[in-house]
């Protein structure tokens, strides 16, 4: 579904993407991690086309993102993203947050796009907040919301770009509920987190990153007791000591 | 000896002064609507990443910055009714002072609210423009529906000002003697002999209600970031 081959990413001549690849099949959980600066969150901006990349290709559902003639826009509708600082507009209520894309993007009714608005909310369970602003919610409900926004799409695939990172720890877990429920009804995700804990429970393989380097590909299993890198092991010792 | 004040001429002359007033509301209300749509233009053109648009915008910018208001109103009000005249077939007897000070008026003042647009813009997170475009908005639908609505937000109390200082500009147009409110008080001052009273009396209506409107400005800052 998502196909990642070779890409490389400059900023000048410093190389923050270098001969990055990896398959991502339908249904599948992916997980990336590595240390603050590897590249991780470029790569997954990548892959809607947020961030270019000068090398290489990305194809996601038989559409080459890095294609100049691709329409980035309707590609971008079905592929969900949730990001750091959740992103939501501040002028807008919750529920048009959430149906404003389904609305001018998807070209839904009003109505419509409510009702499957509030059905997501329902989801995340923030269906009371419906009419509140962004503002008015903690972070733990503003990512939940995010996530249930991206979701009114209809996506074929989600990417998750450290969600949880900006929250206070008390409300890591109540976004984490949310992806393990998308990650079991067979959501394909890709997810880039230090929530190792999550990545045991649903990934099915964990890409480790370092200097913009795919070092390690590698499914969960043999990835939590046997990394091969030492780079990996070194990471895995320092966040799991914990 | 003191000098004697005589308010008396004032009371008569009120309808007069009104309509100046009705004028000078005009030519205000004018500027600052078609300002801030020009303006808008001005810095999304700037910021548009294409070149040419972006010089041809920050030379406008900075042609209109960098001279006097009362100039760019005298040659808007030579060149615009010869304009006027010879391309709409108007007769000569029509009085176009009136268009020339708002023409005059909205291309200056988008200059300058080009530049408070343009920090309101900046102002939006850039974070918003990336979320926007993930759920599949153009830039263009991402700048209309995400990014304006929220960047005039945050600028409402600085284009309000803008307004105001706007609505005291004005005046400027007695250079073309069209009867607006301070040209009507010189006026009716002259007439009667009674320059200072008018003049105090035009200058006591032009405080207050600015006064009051930037108190306005204030109180909708202050429920803002409350």
């Amino acid at each position: 579904m998502i196909s990642i081959k070779n890409v490389s990413k400059h900023y000048g001549t410093f190389k923050v993407l270098t001969d990055c690849s990896a398959e991502v099949e339908k249904g599948e959980v992916i997980v990336i991690c590595g240390p603050s600066g590897s590249g991780k969150s470029t790569l997954i901006k990548c892959v809607n086309g947020l961030e270019p990349f000068q090398q290489g290709e990305i194809v996601v559902n038989g559409i080459s993102v890095g294609d100049p003639k691709t329409n980035l826009s309707k590609l971008r509708a079905h592929v969900g993203m949730v990001f750091q600082n959740f992103e939501l507009f501040p002028h807008m209520s919750v529920i048009d947050n959430l149906c404003i894309a389904q609305i001018k993007v998807l070209g839904r009714s009003r109505e419509e796009a409510i009702e499957r608005g509030r059905k997501l909310l329902e989801r995340v369970g923030l269906l009371n907040q419906a009419e509140k602003f962004p503002g008015q919610l903690s972070g733990g409900q503003q990512q939940r919301v995010a996530i249930a926004r991206a979701l009114a799409m209809d996506p074929i695939c989600m990417l998750f770009d450290e969600p949880t990172s900006a929250l206070d720890p008390e409300m890591v877990n109540e976004v984490l509920d949310v992806m393990v429920g998308l990650a079991q009804e067979g959501m394909t995700m890709m997810v880039v987190t230090h929530e190792m804990g999550f990545a045991r429970k649903v990934a099915n393989r964990v890409i480790f990153m370092d200097e913009g380097r795919i070092v390690e590909d590698a499914p969960k299993e043999d990835f939590f007791s046997k990394p091969r890198s030492e780079r990996a092991q070194l990471f895995l010792s320092k966040i799991l000591q914990h | 000896m003191g000098y004697e004040f005589d308010w008396s001429s004032i009371p008569g002359a009120l309808p007069y002064l009104w309509e100046g007033m009705i004028i000078t509301l005009k030519i205000t209300a004018v500027a600052v609507s078609v300002g801030i749509v020009w303006g808008t233009l001005l810095a999304l053109m700037r910021m548009s990443g294409f070149k040419v648009l972006g010089w041809l915008a920050a030379g406008y910018v900075n042609l209109f910055r960098s001279i006097p208001l009362v100039m760019v109103l005298l040659w808007f009000f030579l060149i615009i009714p010869s304009v006027l005249v010879s391309l709409l077939d108007i007769p000569r007897s029509f009085d176009t002072r009136l268009v020339s000070a708002m023409v005059a008026f909205s291309l200056f003042e988008a200059a300058y609210y080009s530049e408070i647009i343009r920090a309101g813009i900046r102002s939006v997170a850039r974070g918003q423009m990336g979320a926007a475009n993930a759920l599949g908005m153009s830039y263009a639908m991402a700048m209309r529906l995400v990014i304006l609505p929220q960047a005039f937000r945050n600028m409402v109390p600085l284009l309000l000002t803008q307004g105001i200082i706007l609505f005291q500009d004005t005046s400027l147009v007695y250079v073309s003697s069209l009867p607006d409110f301070f040209g009507v008080s010189y006026r009716v001052g002259s007439r009667d002999g009674r320059l200072v009273e008018l003049l105090l009396f035009a200058g006591a209506v032009y405080f207050i209600i600015s006064f009051i409107a930037s108190q306005l400005v204030k109180h909708i800052q202050k429920r803002k970031t409350a």
